[in-house]
């Protein structure tokens, strides 16, 4: 069993460079085809300062820093039991090419269903740009099969 | 092309679907070298056999990836306020995700029109595999 002190700890902040060539892989490999995401030029004529993250990217930019993996280990979770449960976004600006994102998670839940054969790891985030603007709030479920 | 506006949608119209073809391990692997998820039980048969399972599966952000392309294929992206996902099933290699949404709200809120969005991914079973909703803004 995961124990409920780890609920309300801090999962620290990790910083991440938003690179070009990182967001054309992922946008080629959850098959993306608009243009906006691959080519500069047309990310500019769209209005984009540079080539946009895709509404689902930062949560990969999260998982770059190790802290949910990280964690997992800690609370000595195998990474064969987890399996993703919930996964939402807020979004309040545009993340493109350069940006540096800085994340904050914070544990916020911890509980279990069926007698303790799941349990629940519920986790939210902030990310913020090089500016100090506020870009994104995250919530993640990780479901662990006990 | 123009995208949609608040008063061409009407709540219950359906969104374009977005059709995946069948997943495969090819799909698999680059996602999780692109998304950061290195996780083996999406990538190695050998590790999702010894943790009982009887192959490797999609990661879910993988078909949350997809769920979002339905989005953005539909409007801008600047215009997402808010996606958010249940997973509900398991994606294995072959399936065929179909990505669906519906119109179910329109409101206003933070001074701007928004929609509200029903959306849904399943395979070409009916296997429902991710539910959710979005708040797309239109003009």
């Amino acid at each position: 069993m995961i124990g409920a002190q780890w609920i309300g700890r801090e999962l620290g902040s990790s910083v991440l460079l938003v690179e070009r060539g990182r967001l054309k892989f992922f946008a080629k490999a959850m098959g993306e085809t608009n243009p906006i995401y691959f080519d500069e030029a047309a990310a500019k004529a769209a209005g984009y300062a540079d080539v946009p993250a895709p509404p689902t990217f930062l949560f990969a930019a999260d998982l770059d820093s190790g802290l949910i993996f990280n964690l997992l280990d800690q609370m000595g979770v195998a990474l064969s039991k987890v399996l993703h449960g919930e996964q939402s976004f807020e979004y309040f600006a545009p993340v493109v090419a350069g940006d540096v994102i800085t994340f904050k998670s914070t544990i916020k839940n911890i509980y279990s269903k069926r007698a303790g054969a799941l349990e629940f790891i519920e986790l939210e985030g902030l990310a913020v740009n090089q500016q100090g603007e506020s870009v994104a709030r995250t919530r993640n479920v990780t479901v662990v099969r006990n | 092309m123009p995208g949609p506006t608040f008063d061409s949608v009407a709540v219950g119209d359906d969104l374009p679907a977005l059709l995946l073809p069948p997943l495969d391990r090819t799909t698999l692997a680059l996602f999780a070298g692109a998304s950061g998820d290195h996780n083996p039980v999406h990538i190695d048969l050998d590790v999702a056999r010894s943790a009982g399972l009887p192959d490797v599966f999609a990661q879910g952000m993988l078909g949350m990836a997809w769920v979002a392309r339905l989005l953005t294929g539909w409007a801008p992206q600047a215009q997402l306020r808010r996606l958010g996902v249940r997973f509900v099933g398991i994606t294995q290699l072959g399936n065929m995700i179909s990505c669906t949404g519906r119109i179910v709200e329109k409101l206003e809120a933070d001074g701007e029109r928004r929609v509200l969005i029903d959306l849904r991914a399943a395979n070409q079973f009916g296997q429902t595999k991710i539910v959710g909703e979005a708040l797309v803004a239109l003009p």
